[in-house]
């Protein structure tokens, strides 16, 4: 089965760190998957130790029927991301993964700062779901088989993922 | 498994409590086959769960897909209804594996279906196989890459 990253890493995505830095990580996530809400912390634990070294990518990969809200968040997260905040709007949703209804969504587009009647277009826009489904498609691609579906510099990463073990993976390619 | 280029055998299986399904109603359309152990594995990396994000992207490669496993249709019925999908999930449970011994993914030791996946053409021949080690949900790479090679022939 597939192991590498199909497309690879480009100007569309949501990259948070150096476009130098010698790893690279990237997450397709699930805004309401648990384990995408256990693997957030982690991840922001393991960028601030890496700090430059490591540059963090987020592709969506929703389960829709299983996660009903998961499609919509991702939708607000990329409405976000038109005005410039795509990583506030995702921090804030892992933040309250237990909220994700209509209502919820506003209120976090309200507390980070968003222009709301911007905002409340936006997530009407096709383009934005079929970014949405698009992410998909590739994680689909790329060989993802559940969420987080985990790349390191392009390469599935299948091991586990709690702090100790990320760090080690990562730093292991820093050398 | 049952080689690329045979004529996939015919079976007749519920796909609901009270309907049932023969391999041979799908001719005209491509199939996948998706043999797997059990119902109610772990919903985040559930095989079945993700192939039901995908129907989308079958249709737009003409393909049906079909789940097999050895549990009851009462069972699937529950799964089915649990997980909100849209597709058949067959009940392989008398005489049990039935469908999957002829297809040679039957596990005796366990007693359930291996996790493999088979893709057929419009006209019923195997054009793709591959097993799965057991524990590990296989994606949808495969399947895709296998439909889109069909239709380019």
């Amino acid at each position: 089965m597939s192991s590498h990253l199909i497309p690879a890493v480009n100007s569309n995505d949501h990259i948070m760190g150096d476009h130098k830095a010698a790893v690279e990580l990237l997450e397709y996530g699930d805004y309401q998957c648990p384990y995408c809400g256990q693997a957030y912390p982690i991840i922001k634990a393991v960028q601030k130790k890496l700090k430059a070294g490591l540059r963090f990518v987020f592709r969506n990969f929703p389960l829709s029927e299983v996660h009903p809200y998961a499609f919509n968040a991702a939708v607000a997260a990329e409405a976000a991301a038109l005005q410039g905040k795509f990583w506030e709007m995702h921090d804030v949703i892992y933040e309250h993964q237990s909220r994700l209804t209509p209502e919820a969504l506003f209120a976090y587009a309200k507390k980070i700062g968003l222009e709301l009647d911007r905002f409340s277009e936006d997530i009407q826009k096709e383009s934005l779901s079929e970014r949405v489904e698009s992410d998909f498609e590739s994680g689909v691609r790329s060989g993802v088989n559940g969420t987080p579906g985990l790349f390191i510099n392009g390469l599935k990463y299948n091991g586990p993922w709690g702090e100790e073990d990320l760090l080690e993976q990562l730093r292991s390619r820093l050398k | 498994m049952l080689s690329i280029g045979t004529k996939a055998p015919e079976f007749e299986l519920n796909s609901t409590p009270d309907q049932k399904l023969k391999l041979s109603e799908l001719l005209g359309k491509n199939v996948i086959m998706a043999f797997y152990p059990a119902d109610w594995s772990p919903v985040c990396s559930d095989q079945m769960a993700l192939y039901n994000e995908m129907l989308k992207l079958f249709t737009k490669h003409n393909a049906q897909l079909i789940g097999i496993s050895v549990d009851s249709k009462w069972s699937h019925l529950a799964f089915n209804q649990s997980r909100k999908l849209h597709f058949p999930l067959l009940a392989d449970f008398e005489p049990k594996g039935k469908v999957a011994k002829l297809y040679n993914v039957y596990d005796e030791v366990e007693g359930e279906s291996m996790r493999a996946l088979y893709v057929l053409d419009d006209k019923g021949v195997i054009r793709w196989n591959y097993l799965s080690p057991v524990g590990i949900n296989p994606g949808a790479d495969g399947i895709l890459d296998a439909l889109e090679k069909l239709n380019h022939q």
